[in-house]
């Protein structure tokens, strides 16, 4: 089994989001970064939980400037056998796709792995587009994942449910909350990760056709208005009559 | 030509689909073109979607498309744009939606919109339209430049308008590709609207101290005929059920009344909720964050305030 692990870098969760000045661009200075944690916490541990079951490789990949690598290291640390790393600035999620559907073309992996959407620009857009770039069925949302022989067993959410579905090797797949637990990783990962092989891929050309023009904040709150919590009446009356939403 | 896929899970549309038609009607007219929906399989009173602006409903019966396949349903519905001509083409932000959205923009070379919330403003180069980024916590205005363009519309971001009569559906064939995904069986809770649609939530958190204090919660939800959610730890240590964990890495909502009941507010729960048009918290703590976020607030004991709420409210709906 061969299994690609599509890992971005986000800022953490706690960060405070900022622009430059025209608001085009994202100012990360002091800005910690992580590593998604949709692609960490569910979709590279279920990979290697997978290939600790039934052997194979995990190869994690990110598509970013060479920063990028201790946040590469960290997806060794906690289980990939090898990465990838695309040098160039993921500037969009259709750039992002197509930098991995053209690794990805010739090298035969069973399942490629991504996280629900990335919590930066929110989107659930990379997994379907490297599923149609490779022609591939995808299966997106997914909370629990089991194989048998070439056939995967998947549960994915829907609004308000789940579906239970199989699909035949090779598919892509993108993961949620269920899929796996958060794995924290050990020294032992720690050190055999500084010398697992990391490849650097040249990227490929692409012509864009969106782009982020304008980054602004939400208008803030007015305020809290306080209410007293003996009278209930009066928040009632404030829902209905003031905000109109009951 | 705005193209919509209307969906409809199950046979039947949801408010998903009549705000992605009114979405789209409002478009055609910014953009002078009109608006065509296109629904997948065997679906009931596919025709009214004319009443939210479709001048065309358009409708492949293939009972293949009974089920969901992102493949299946991409090729189809991007045979429909190239037949029609689209210039844009509109899809629910959903479970579905978004397992389309980007693969239409790859087989029709367009760009993408993913979670727009806005409706489009037409610029030099193109379109330009809004979304949320950064888990609610910035907005990006995206320009579109392809000569046909793909936006997948967030829930709530539109209220579904009537502005038109039913129309006759037409019967259409597509030259698609086959799923290969095979649905083996579909479980959904039957009479609770699901969280990312839900107008209104309930939400509670480690400030109930156990589950089995959830009646108050309940009895809120019940009068109010909203959606009950919970904190990250609430559903970490099971005392609700996984589904109801809202926050950057559960179901991020926009209801129209979020209420929060012993939820502290910490960054990552707001990050799922902070787009919520009016916002009520109900904690002990003076000091707790999420006040900063909140529209209303009640500095109280849950145990007292929240059955005083739901009286209040019984009282409200009796009184008409
Ligand atoms: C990477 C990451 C992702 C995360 N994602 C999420 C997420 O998606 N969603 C999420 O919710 N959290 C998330 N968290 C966790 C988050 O940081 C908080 O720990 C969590 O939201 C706290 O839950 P809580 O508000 O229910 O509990 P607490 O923080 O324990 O707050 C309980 C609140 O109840 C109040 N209270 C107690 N008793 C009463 C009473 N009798 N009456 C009134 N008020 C009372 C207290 O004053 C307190 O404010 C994430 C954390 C990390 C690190």
């Amino acid at each position: 089994m061969k299994f690609l692990v599509c890992i971005s870098q986000t800022p953490d969760t706690t960060a405070k989001i900022s622009f430059n000045g025209d608001g085009t661009e994202f100012n990360a200075a002091g800005v910690q970064f992580i590593m998604n944690p949709y692609d960490e916490w569910y979709a590279l541990v279920r990979a290697c939980e997978i290939r600790e079951a039934l052997g194979g490789t995990v190869v994690a990949l990110n598509v970013g400037p060479a920063a990028n690598e201790t946040t590469i290291r960290k997806a060794l640390a906690i289980g990939a056998d090898e990465a990838v790393r695309i040098n160039a600035d993921p500037k969009s999620a259709a750039f992002t796709a197509k930098q991995i559907a053209a690794y990805a073309a010739d090298q035969k992996f069973d399942i490629i792995f991504f996280g629900k959407e990335t919590i930066d620009h929110n989107g659930s857009e990379v997994g379907a587009m490297v599923a149609e770039y490779l022609d591939l069925p995808y299966v997106s949302y997914a909370s629990k994942l089991d194989l048998n022989g070439n056939v995967a067993a998947i549960e994915r959410e829907i609004e308000g449910g789940v579906e239970e579905l199989e699909v035949d090797l090779p598919f892509v797949l993108s993961a949620a909350k269920g899929m796996a637990e958060q794995r924290i990783p050990n020294m032992r990962g720690i050190m055999t990760a500084r010398t697992k092989p990391l490849t650097e891929v040249q990227p490929v050309a692409f012509d864009e056709n969106s782009k982020v023009v304008q980054y602004t904040l939400p208008p803030a709150k007015a305020g809290v208005k306080l209410i007293d919590p003996e009278n209930m009446d009066e928040l009632v009356r404030l829902l209905h009559e003031e905000a109109k939403v009951i | 030509m705005v193209l919509v896929f209307a969906e409809s899970p199950r046979g039947q549309f949801k408010k998903a689909a009549f705000e992605a038609v009114t979405y789209g009607k409002k478009a055609a007219d910014i953009l002078g073109v009109s608006c065509v929906a296109i629904t997948l399989g065997s679906v009931k009173d596919a025709g009214e979607l004319g009443k939210y602006g479709a001048s065309r409903v358009l409708n492949v019966s293939d009972n293949a498309y009974d089920h969901f396949d992102s493949q299946a349903y991409t090729s189809a519905i991007a045979d429909i744009a190239k037949q029609v001509g689209a210039k844009l083409v509109v899809v629910s932000h959903s479970s579905t939606g978004k397992a389309v959205a980007g693969r239409l923009a790859v087989r029709l070379n367009g760009g993408l919109v993913s979670g727009a919330n806005s409706l489009p403003v037409v610029s030099g180069n193109g379109i330009r339209v809004k979304k949320s980024v950064f888990s609610g916590k910035a907005i990006a205005e995206f320009e579109l430049s392809a000569s046909v363009n793909v936006l997948s519309l967030m829930g709530n971001a539109v209220k579904p308008e009537v502005s038109g009569a039913a129309v006759s559906v037409e019967n259409v064939s597509v030259n698609s590709q086959k799923g290969r995904v095979r649905v083996k069986s579909v479980r959904t809770q039957e009479g609770i609207v699901p969280l990312p649609e839900a107008e209104m939530v309930v939400s509670a958190g480690r400030g109930m101290k156990e589950p089995g204090n959830w009646n108050i919660v309940e009895d809120l939800a019940a009068v109010l005929g909203a959606t009950t959610a919970c904190s990250r730890p609430v559903a970490d240590s099971h005392w609700r059920p996984h589904h109801e964990h809202v926050g950057q890495t559960g179901i991020a909502i926009r209801p129209n009344l979020y209420i929060a009941i012993g939820i502290s507010g910490a960054i990552q729960h707001l990050a799922g909720v902070n787009n919520s048009k009016v916002i009520v918290v109900i904690n002990k703590d003076p000091e707790a964050p999420f006040f900063k976020a909140a529209d209303y607030g009640i500095v109280g004991d849950l145990f007292d305030v929240v059955p005083r709420l739901t009286q209040a409210l019984k009282k409200f709906k009796s009184q008409g």
